[in-house]
């Protein structure tokens, strides 16, 4: 049964940009701006308004006992899709349908009052969440075992730690029994036990038949828990499926403009059945304030894979391409005897000593410093950007090195030539 | 199985739905304010005692023994004031805690949803005791100094609910309208401050009742009715209300009240855009 069937969702939010002598949209403002209008023929358009659509046509549908992740970078529209289906919001375009009591999470311990004890704040927090009284009664016990603050009760919660702030919280939240729980990124505070808890008890929820939609920037959580997944970005949802599809979407998303690339099981990760890349990494080592890497920047190359051959003699082997496809350097490492597990190497490469320029790094995996067991091409494409010292010429630098080599020059005698 | 649909401009249909179910959390809030005002104080409940009685004797002396108000009615200038205050109290923390309920719960705003009347609502409770503690002190007073109150007394929840429905229609307007500009949280202590004198609270209305202008006052500040009002209820032979000096109030009330409801319904979607 579908318990919620979202069509063409839109929110839109105006942003004033304030131009020429308009100051702004405070009452005094406003106010002053109009009087001022009144005495000066210019009438200017002097406050222009931005249409910002922090959700764009947004469609799903979810089925009951779904267990739904949300994924997508900061700004992509997740908590405000949250926001809207709680009711917190209304949406400018589009409808929802949902069949169920929606209990959502927010932020944990909202409505906490700090004067009120643990006691006082449980009733108040579930009344607000939508229980009823006699339920948190019954929940009772559970609510406060779950979070483990027996002893701390009658203290008022301002005295509370923060870590036993957010098990309270949850713990009420997580007793609320709503037939759609809607739960947006609290996972983020609390050590790994209560994180471990909680997602424990969002599974049981859910294999009871109830329905969960769940953001969270923790990409295990989510592959762990969920069965479906929704990659939002700017405010679209970019794609909805089974949980691993979505999460490998959202991964090439993501490090197409980033310094690394990781994979999270050895299933989806590049190889074979006897290699797979775990993870490939730029460090580089920034200079003070620097944020890309340029011709001065030193960077190391990590590089973690999974072997799955017992006892094999295994090397890498590193190959430095241009884009057009030139071989800059091939460097190797030893060649050890590593067992079944994930195997590590590194490399430096030094400060100024490249070109700027697009690179692209290749490597093998190769047993018996012959065989090749696996060629990863292009395992990672990156940028070094030109800095210039010393030098008023700004045309391209040629060569692909560029090393700092003493060259000197002086003047060695006066007016021998003739 | 609860079915509900979202939709832009929909919310009508589900909103007094709701404003049912979730009566509970209108107690609950209730109850909070009033545990939260008296928790860790020393003295406890006892100041809504405290507070009446301190600000009748200031009162008594600066009006009554120092600036020696003029009184021209029949009735003694103490239980004019003791009457007036009790009542004006209720109606000024009202007035303050419902224009200030939706941006002191900003939080809950932004995070939960219900359905918002109720924070208005809600935040009366405090003033409420504080009145019902007070009038518990004034009787004992009333009939210590020979106005023994009559069955006129059963008319005081009348008055109070006129009294509510002003402070709260006032106050919801201004809570609206504070949330996106903050100005209007400025305006309310200048208007309890200036209301308290421009109400016959301090001086017996009989001082106004025979100036020239006073059919105009009655029309212009519908609390002067309500407050006569109230103190028929509690002084016997209290000649200075009639029932028809009430009608200008109370049609003043019903409007704005209407009125101020339509207006937050139509704000409060907004609400969590500006807060």
């Amino acid at each position: 049964m579908t318990v919620i069937e979202a069509e063409n969702i839109s929110k839109r939010y105006i942003i004033d940009h304030i131009k020429g002598n308009a100051k702004g949209n405070t009452l005094r403002e406003i106010v002053t701006d109009n009087i001022k209008n009144l005495f000066t023929k210019k009438v200017s358009e002097e406050i222009s308004h931005e249409d910002f659509w922090a959700l764009k046509d947004v469609s799903f549908k979810i089925e009951q006992g779904d267990r739904v992740g949300i994924i997508g970078s900061n700004g992509a529209g997740k908590s405000t899709l949250l926001k809207v289906l709680s009711r917190i919001t209304e949406p400018t375009l589009g409808k929802i349908n949902i069949k169920g009591r929606v209990a959502s999470l927010l932020e944990v311990g909202t409505g906490f009052h700090p004067e009120l004890s643990g006691r006082e704040n449980i009733f108040l927090n579930g009344a607000i969440l939508g229980m009823k009284r006699q339920d948190i009664k019954n929940q009772f016990d559970a609510i406060v075992d779950f979070a483990g603050v027996e002893q701390f009760l009658d203290t008022p919660v301002k005295r509370y730690s923060s870590g036993m702030y957010v098990r309270l919280g949850f713990a009420i939240s997580a007793h609320l029994e709503p037939e759609i729980l809607i739960v947006d990124e609290v996972l983020a505070v609390g050590d790994a036990d209560f994180q471990r808890k909680c997602l424990g008890k969002m599974k049981d929820a859910s294999t009871s038949g109830r329905t969960i939609l769940f953001v969270s920037h923790n990409l295990t959580a989510v592959q762990g828990l969920c069965n479906k997944g929704m990659f939002m970005k700017k405010g679209q949802l970019i794609e909805m499926g089974e949980t691993n599809q979505v999460l490998a979407t959202y991964l090439s998303h993501v490090q197409k403009t980033a310094l690394e690339s990781w994979w999270l099981t050895p299933e989806e990760a590049p190889g074979n059945d006897r290699v797979r890349l775990k993870s490939i990494k730029l460090l580089p080592q920034f200079l003070d304030g620097q944020k890309h890497i340029d011709v001065r920047t030193k960077f190391k190359i990590q590089i973690e894979f999974w072997n799955m051959l017992e006892g094999a003699n295994l090397n890498l082997s590193l190959h430095l391409n241009s884009l057009t496809g030139e071989c800059i350097f091939n460097i190797g490492t030893t060649s050890k005897t590593f067992d079944k597990g994930i195997v590590t190497a590194e490399c430096e490469i030094p400060d100024n000593y490249l070109n700027d320029g697009s690179y692209s790094i290749s490597f093998m995996v190769v047993k018996d410093t012959s065989s090749v067991v696996f060629n990863f091409e292009e395992a990672l494409i990156f940028e070094i950007e030109d800095y210039r010292e010393g030098t008023s010429w700004y045309g391209k630098w040629p060569g692909y090195v560029r090393p700092k080599i003493d060259f000197h020059i002086s003047q060695l005698e006066l007016e021998s030539v003739s | 199985m609860q079915e509900t649909v979202i939709q832009a401009g929909r919310s009508e249909k589900y909103y007094w739905q709701d404003l049912w179910r979730f009566k509970e959390l209108l107690l609950i809030l209730a109850l909070r304010d009033i545990t939260v005002k008296y928790k860790q104080t020393f003295v406890g409940i006892a100041w809504a005692v405290f507070r009446p009685v301190l600000t009748v004797s200031v009162f008594v002396f600066a009006f009554d023994k120092v600036a020696k108000i003029e009184n021209k009615s029949a009735i003694p200038l103490q239980i004019i004031i003791f009457t007036g205050v009790i009542f004006w109290n209720f109606f000024a923390m009202s007035f303050q805690q419902v224009s200030n309920s939706i941006t002191g719960n900003a939080n809950l705003v932004s995070k939960v949803y219900f359905p918002r009347l109720l924070m208005p609502l809600s935040s009366v409770a405090v003033p409420l005791l504080d009145f019902l503690v007070g009038f518990a002190v004034m009787i004992p007073f009333l009939i210590y100094k020979g106005y023994p109150p009559t069955f006129h007394i059963l008319f005081v929840p009348f008055f109070l609910i006129l009294s509510f429905l002003a402070s709260f229609s006032l106050g919801v307007i201004f809570a609206s309208l504070n949330v996106q500009y903050r100005d209007f949280q400025q305006i309310v202590p200048l208007i309890v401050q200036y209301g308290f004198f421009v109400c016959p609270i301090a001086y017996p209305i009989a001082s106004i009742q025979e100036l020239s202008w006073y059919p105009i006052y009655q029309w212009i500040n519908p609390l002067a009715g309500i407050i006569e009002g109230f103190r028929w209820c509690l002084i016997p032979n209290y000649h200075y209300f009639q029932w028809d000096t009430i009608i200008p109030s109370v049609v003043f009330v019903t409007i704005t009240t209407i009125l101020s409801v339509v207006f937050f319904r139509k704000k409060e979607n907004s609400f969590v855009d500006f807060i």
